[in-house]
């Protein structure tokens, strides 16, 4: 119970943040990505606040060894600089670009941003599901 | 003028404490491809309640700023096909690159991840190239 409470109040918290930002706004993440345009550094300071709690929460981490629900705190994974990492945040950073929605802003959006939203909500599930059969298959 | 980045720092420092709350209540990593990713594929069974409720909250909460009036509608600009194949790519390379910018970005580059990192640098240069070549080619972006 307590887990499922945690990820309600994360969950919430992470959409609220994404909104109070502006991220939920394609133009603005594509303003940030448009550098040899009219640039919007909005992004850069989003991910320089959300970077320092995160720091600050790895120290806690680090001496603890169990999270607050009793589950093992996530360990590192091994860092291998594979293809699949850069050819997968290649692909990510094009339709990033193309759209200005990522994952979580473009779920975010889903009840205000109108249909078009929704064609990209779809696809990127779709994107998913082809990845889950392909890599039952590789 | 605006004070976007105040609100930008404000919303981040929001989404960090989300990140952290996660991580250290759960013991799992804020990640919103991952999370959605395991609901698609199946490979989240085993905490599938706990995602679809975190994926509900993170629909919700943002619906009810916007609909209370507390927050502003915005909506993408790209034309519905490019929105399609960026979709595509976008639910594709997440998952080929086990993460996106709340993953990667933010929970990896605080753990001074190198993963993290170098996928953050990846995508953002192709995100620049993107915009940089759907403005030479007159797209919406």
């Amino acid at each position: 119970m307590t887990r499922l409470v945690i990820a309600g109040l994360s969950g919430g918290l992470f959409g609220a943040g994404l909104v109070v930002s502006g991220m939920t706004d394609p133009a603005k993440v594509q303003g940030f990505l448009d550098l040899f345009g009219a640039w919007d550094p909005t992004l850069a300071f989003v991910m320089g606040g959300a970077v320092v709690v995160m720091f600050l929460a790895w120290r806690i981490a680090a001496a603890r060894n169990r999270s607050l629900s009793g589950a093992p705190l996530p360990a590192m994974p091994e860092q291998r600089l594979d293809g699949r990492l850069i050819g997968g945040a290649a692909l990510f950073g094009l339709g990033w670009g193309l759209s200005g929605l990522c994952p979580g802003p473009a779920m975010a959006s889903l009840f205000f941003g109108g249909p078009s939203v929704w064609v990209f909500f779809a696809a990127m599930v779709a994107g998913m599901a082809l990845f889950g059969l392909w890599s039952r298959r590789a | 003028m605006n004070p976007d980045w105040i609100l930008g720092l404000i919303g981040g420092l929001m989404i960090g404490a989300a990140a952290a709350l996660y991580m250290l209540g759960n013991g799992r990593i804020m990640g919103a491809s991952g999370l959605l990713g395991g609901v698609i594929d199946g490979t989240g069974r085993a905490n599938l309640a706990e995602r679809l409720i975190f994926l509900a909250a993170l629909v919700a909460v943002p619906a009810v700023m916007v609909g209370t009036g507390a927050a502003q509608a915005s909506r993408p600009v790209a034309g519905l096909g490019v929105l399609a194949l960026a979709g595509l790519l976008v639910g594709f390379g997440t998952r080929l690159g086990s993460g996106c910018t709340s993953g990667h970005g933010v929970c990896g580059i605080s753990r001074l991840s190198l993963r993290g990192i170098v996928a953050t640098l990846i995508y953002l240069g192709t995100g620049v190239a993107a915009v940089l070549i759907a403005r030479l080619m007159g797209g919406a972006a």
